[in-house]
C-alpha cells in the first residue's frame, strides 16, 4: 500500500535507551557532586559541560539524530553556530565596554 | 482527497517523513534560539552580580532540583520506548509508556508548583512588597527564575496536553507502525524540553 520510497531510521533497541538513561542519571550525580565539592569558577565550566555531555546524549540518541540525514546534523550545527556568535559579540560589549 | 486527508502522503503515495521532520527540528532550532536567548540574559547578569546570585541561588531545594531532572529523564526514556514501540507494532506498551510519560511530566509539574508556592509565600516574586527590600542582583536572579521556568513549565504543560493527544490517536488506531510520525514528533518536542530543563537545573540550583 504504501509505496516508501525513504528509508526509515532503524528502530533503537529499548536496552540502548536505558543505557543512555543509566548515563544520564549517572552524570546528573557527578554534576551534583561537582557543585557540592565547589570548585569555586570550575564548577561552572563542570556543570555545563555536564549538561551538554546530556544534552548530546538526548540529542544523538533518543531524538536519534545520528540517524537522520546529514542536513538536519548541520543545520543544529548552525543553531548551535547563530547562538554561540550571538553570545560572543554579546560578552564582547558586556566585559570590554 | 487522500493526501490532504493523511497530510504527509503526497500524491503518489509516497510518505515525506524527511519533511515532516524537517519542520519539526526547525521548530526546536527556534525554541532552542528562544531558550538561548534567556540563558544569555542570565548570563550576563550572572557575571554584572556575581554575589547576589551566589545568594539567591542558594536558597533554591537542590534535592527537588534533582528530583525532578531525574523525573524528565526518566520520562524522555518513557517517550523514547513509545515510539519504539509503535514502530514495532505493540500499541498497547507504547500506550502504557506514553501514559508514563504524561504522569511524569505532570509530577514535574507538580513538584514545580511546590517549589514556586514555597518562594511566593516568602514574598520572593515580582512585584512584591518584600522583592524591593533586596539587592538588585537577587530580584534579577528570582525573575529570570520565573520568567525561565515558567516558559518551560508552559512547554511541560504543552507536551503533557500533546501527548495526551498522542494517546488518543493511538487507541484510535491513527498512530500504527506505518504512520508514526505524529508520535515521533511528539517525541522529538518532549526532548526538547527535557534539554532545556537540563540547563535549568544547574544554572538555578547548582552554580551556587
Amino acid at each position: 500500500m504504501m509505496n516508501s520510497t525513504e528509508r526509515d531510521a532503524p528502530i533503537i533497541r529499548y536496552r540502548v535507551y536505558v543505557y543512555v538513561w543509566s548515563c544520564l542519571i549517572i552524570l546528573t550525580g557527578l554534576t551534583l557532586a561537582a557543585a557540592y565539592l565547589e570548585f569555586s569558577g570550575l564548577s561552572i565550566l563542570i556543570n555545563i559541560v555536564i549538561a551538554s555531555l546530556k544534552a548530546s546524549l538526548v540529542v544523538w540518541l533518543f531524538m536519534h539524530l545520528k540517524y537522520e540525514s546529514r542536513l538536519f546534523k548541520v543545520m543544529l550545527l548552525l543553531a548551535i553556530a547563530t547562538l554561540t556568535i550571538v553570545i560572543l559579540i554579546t560578552f564582547l560589549d558586556v566585559l570590554f565596554r | 482527497m487522500e493526501s490532504e486527508r493523511t497530510g504527509h502522503l503526497n500524491q503518489e503515495g509516497q510518505r515525506d517523513y524527511t519533511g515532516s521532520k524537517m519542520g519539526m527540528w526547525l521548530f526546536l532550532y527556534t525554541e532552542f534560539l528562544l531558550f538561548g536567548g534567556l540563558f544569555l540574559l542570565y548570563a550576563v547578569y550572572r557575571t554584572r552580580y556575581v554575589e547576589q546570585f551566589h545568594t539567591a541561588a542558594a536558597s533554591f531545594d537542590t534535592g527537588l532540583g534533582a528530583i525532578n531532572t531525574v523525573v524528565l529523564i526518566t520520562s524522555s526514556l518513557t517517550m523514547a520506548f513509545a515510539v519504539s514501540a509503535v514502530r514495532k507494532g505493540d500499541r498497547r506498551r507504547s500506550v502504557s509508556a506514553l501514559f508514563l510519560t504524561i504522569l511524569f511530566g505532570m509530577g514535574f509539574l507538580v513538584i514545580k508548583f511546590f517549589e514556586w508556592k514555597a518562594k511566593i509565600t516568602l514574598g520572593l516574586f515580582p512585584g512584591a512588597v518584600e522583592m524591593f527590600q533586596l539587592p538588585q542582583g537577587e530580584v534579577i536572579f528570582y525573575s529570570l527564575y520565573y520568567v525561565m521556568t515558567g516558559i518551560h513549565g508552559l512547554h511541560v504543560m504543552i507536551g503533557v496536553l500533546v501527548l495526551v493527544g498522542m494517546m488518543f490517536l493511538l487507541v484510535r488506531k491513527k498512530i500504527t507502525e506505518k504512520d508514526f510520525i505524529k508520535i515521533e514528533n511528539a517525541g522529538l518536542y518532549w526532548h526538547l524540553v527535557d534539554i532545556v530543563w537540563i540547563y535549568l537545573f544547574p544554572f538555578f540550583y547548582l552554580l551556587t
